[in-house]
């Protein structure tokens, strides 16, 4: 089953009318004299900040993110830094620095170990680390996220994977008393440094169960931390950035994702985990939206653009908690917000980011804020229905034309 | 060849041979004909006896030890040892009544669980372990606590809800913390700690094994205690899978009192007899008679030295009884009085004490001069948790995040955390 998941995968990036090398989104992390090496992390707005005891250089570093159309890319990819890579070879990537870096670091999982992962994110880690640190796991969701946060209490640092985020279902009750309140109910004598990972998402045609978006069931949950990765540089990025967090992360992936490829720096990077990413700097919309519905919003930009829209994208990455800061300074600028999201209509991530902005930016708004989000049914097989559940880039360029008027 | 096997025979209950003339059994190797034993006792018993255990020599009343040698020589403890085990018995007994007092009193609420009557088993097992070893409990977890070392006023205190709680308040009764200790919690759902143990187990072997970080005692062991309710549960099942495939340093350890609130053992298992389901998933199974503390400290030191070679896990089922109700709100009506009469007469803290006078370890001056040294120190306990303060409102969003950044970046740039008013509960979000 888990082959057929990777061939589908397969053919759908590559029905994938998206290039998403056309988007060199996200920061590129320029090499500097005597600094190879270093580890620094990077915000939004070329800021650096002293987490991991960085020196602050930032004055060389690329600030503008935008998505540069590919003929007027050559300028800044004239020398053509970093690698080139897939997006579940950049988590793999991540891991395994992390893994070097700190022996701590142990994975557990179905499948992780001798077949390399679902999705190959721990290929050829079991090899070098060994059957102990790359943990094949029983079929026992509960039990052994249980068991990772057991050991994250006596000191490891585990990441635990989900074959597919849905089966996560069966550990809600460790992920949600254990993992979230545990620190909490301790008085705070046990930190969970846990990473739980896993993709999730709308397939093609994976049917019902293997297509749910867990993220909206997750947000409620006390004391955990939710981020998406939607790129392999941010995918990278995150995944080590939740490694060394202290908290306990789930770090949601796609599984439509995974085979898009991207050069990412060579050097190593950190990235903020309550962070968002600006996509797109604009002025007449503020789009938010995260994971596999920010390359539907970028399609839909295209169109927008050549009507003559300049919406501002913003990839919100981190679900819980928002990162008001850049999402409200957008607000402030555009007075207008559209939220694309692949979580359900009902208490989706969505339905929460409407409320915080109302909540903390009414007084900014001149139009309601718009939410598309999927169908609230449970995904159907057939590939028509399947598409008309989700949002496509059709129904995006509509929204901005309704909220523009 | 398993030690557990080679126990000297006058224990015959070790390994559930029932009849005198049964050679007791290697205990991962079933018996055919303890097996048929079984199920002719237990169809007798359901055909209208009252619902007594039915896996224990408690019920065959015989002696454990031998009747026609003189009680010195045939002491198994030290006198020293003894002590311990019987002021950490009373401890355990004493502080459990006082919560009693103290919530009928209004100065706890919500679920109060306690353990009298169950004492062996805690002082059993707990008082064998060093601090690095781990012990993970369920709702009734006052006297692990205890045992394990936690302070008696900062367990009153955590009940009382006051800051200097053991969990600050944060986390009450059911929720009983304390990392000096290794007291890896006090889980409110059942079932829910076991994993957690068996996590606490697997980084003990990583440690050894990955980070070469050795111990020449042996490895760290963890303790799980649970009830018999909770081996009907799914965690509990792939967690004794999980610890017998990869051999970790784990005791499961089943206290079983027969009762899940109302539910009686009996009517919720398909087979009763737990310690058979440890040879099940290949690890030895132990019965053991729970209100004698001696024997459950034999079968501890078997099974902690089992672990803490590497040898991997155990599943240790002790047959015990909870003298009170489920919880302090449990009436408590379905436990027939002649079940409860006779459990109350194998009080452990009366047969230890009655073992110590017998076999000249002690005098009774010396018992009386412990418990009222307890008396006193719960007193004290009780002192401490109520002129303690109660928690300040700006402890609310404390340790909800280890790292506060968690809270997220702020509408004007900052990290909630760094906001004062945030912690104060009166920032807008």
């Amino acid at each position: 089953m888990a082959a057929a998941l990777q061939t589908a995968a397969l053919l759908s990036a590559s029905h994938n009318l998206i290039d998403p090398q056309r988007f060199r989104v996200g920061l590129l992390a320029r090499s500097l004299p005597g600094r190879r090496g270093s580890i620094f992390v990077v915000r939004a707005d070329g800021r650096t900040s002293g987490f991991f005891n960085a020196k602050s250089r930032s004055g060389n570093l690329i600030t503008n993110a935008v998505a540069t159309k590919a003929d007027a890319s050559t300028s800044s990819t004239a020398s053509k830094p970093g690698h080139e890579l897939l997006l579940f070879e950049a988590l793999r990537e991540g891991l395994e620095e992390e893994m070097d870096r700190d022996p701590h670091v142990c994975v557990m999982g179905e499948d992780v170990g001798h077949y390399g992962g679902s999705y190959k994110v721990t290929k050829g880690l079991a090899p070098k680390y060994g059957d102990l640190r790359v943990l094949d796991t029983p079929i026992a969701e509960n039990s052994f996220t249980g068991m990772g946060i057991g050991a994250a209490m006596t000191g490891l640092r585990p990441v635990v994977e989900g074959m597919n985020m849905g089966f996560l279902l069966l550990a809600f009750n460790q992920i949600s008393n254990n993992c979230g309140m545990l620190h909490y109910t301790s008085g705070g004598q046990f930190k969970i440094p846990i990473v739980i990972r896993g993709p999730g998402g709308v397939g093609r045609q994976l049917g019902a169960e293997h297509s749910q978006r867990l993220e909206s069931y997750f947000q409620s949950i006390p004391g955990l931390q939710l981020v998406a990765c939607s790129t392999p540089y941010n995918a990278k990025g995150l995944m080590k950035a939740a490694i060394r967090s202290e908290n306990p992360v789930v770090l949601f992936e796609h599984v439509l994702l995974y085979n898009l490829k991207e050069r990412i720096p060579d050097e190593e990077y950190v990235l903020c985990l309550e962070e968002a990413e600006m996509v797109r700097p604009g002025g007449h919309v503020t789009i938010l939206t995260y994971s596999r519905m920010r390359y539907h919003v970028m399609q839909a930009v295209k169109t927008l653009v050549n009507k003559g829209y300049d919406p501002e994208v913003i990839d919100i990455r981190s679900l819980k908690p928002f990162d008001l800061y850049t999402i409200g300074n957008s607000v402030k600028k555009t007075h207008r917000v559209l939220i694309v999201e692949e979580c359900m209509r009902t208490g989706g991530i969505g339905s929460s980011l409407r409320a915080a902005i109302i909540d903390n930016f009414w007084d900014y708004l001149d139009a309601p804020i718009l939410c598309l989000s999927s169908q609230d049914v449970p995904t159907p097989y057939a590939g028509t229905l399947e598409e008309w559940t989700v949002v496509q880039p059709a129904q995006i360029v509509a929204a901005v034309e309704q909220l523009c008027e | 060849m398993s030690t557990f096997a080679a126990v000297r025979t006058p224990w015959p209950a070790l390994v559930g041979a029932r009849s005198a003339g049964e050679k007791p059994c290697a205990p991962f190797v079933s018996c055919p004909a303890a097996h048929g034993l079984h199920r002719t006792h237990v169809r007798s018993t359901r055909l209208g006896r009252p619902l007594l255990a039915v896996s224990s020599d408690v019920l065959s009343g015989k002696k454990p030890l031998g009747s026609n040698s003189s009680p010195s020589d045939h002491a198994v403890v030290r006198r020293e040892e003894a002590l311990v085990l019987y002021e950490d018995m009373v401890l355990g007994r004493v502080f459990e009544d006082m919560c009693a007092q103290m919530y009928y009193r209004g100065k706890m609420f919500g679920f109060v669980h306690l353990y009298n009557g169950q004492e062996a088993v805690s002082t059993g097992f707990i008082k064998l372990l060093e601090t690095r070893d781990s012990v993970v409990s369920t709702y009734r977890d006052h006297v692990h606590a205890l045992s394990k070392g936690v302070p008696a006023g900062a367990v009153m205190a955590e009940l009382f809800g006051k800051a200097t709680g053991c969990c600050r308040g944060q986390g009450g009764s059911m929720h009983m913390f304390s990392a000096p200790h290794n007291l890896l919690g006090g889980f409110a759902f059942i079932g829910e700690g076991i994993p957690v143990a068996t996590g606490a187990a697997f980084s003990s072997k990583y440690r050894h094994e990955v980070l070469k970080e050795s111990n020449p005692n042996g490895l760290d062991v963890t303790v799980a205690f649970f009830g018999d309710g909770t081996c009907n549960n799914g965690q509990f099942f792939e967690c004794l899978n999980m610890a017998q495939l990869w051999k970790l340093p784990i005791v499961f350890v089943v206290e079983n009192n027969l009762w899940a609130i109302g539910m009686s053992h009996l009517r919720a298992t398909s087979d009763p007899e737990i310690w058979k389901k440890g040879p099940a998933f290949g690890m030895p199974g132990v019965h053991v008679d729970g209100m004698d503390v001696l024997k459950v400290r034999e079968v501890a030191m078997e099974a902690i030295g089992r672990a803490r070679s590497g040898e991997g896990p155990t599943l240790v089922e002790c047959e015990t009884y909870r003298f009170r109700g489920h919880s302090l709100a449990d009436p408590d009506e379905l436990r027939k009085p002649d079940e409860k009469a006779h459990y109350a007469a194998r009080d452990p803290i009366m047969t230890l004490k009655k073992y110590i006078l017998e076999n000249s370890l002690a005098s009774e001056i010396e018992l009386k001069a412990i418990e009222k040294k307890i008396d006193e120190l719960i007193e004290d306990a009780v002192e401490f948790a109520d002129s303690s303060p109660h928690p300040p409102r700006s402890q609310l969003l404390e340790n909800v995040f280890a790292d506060p950044k968690g809270f997220g970046i702020g509408p004007d740039g900052k990290y909630r955390c760094e906001d004062p008013k945030f912690t104060e509960g009166t920032a807008q979000v």
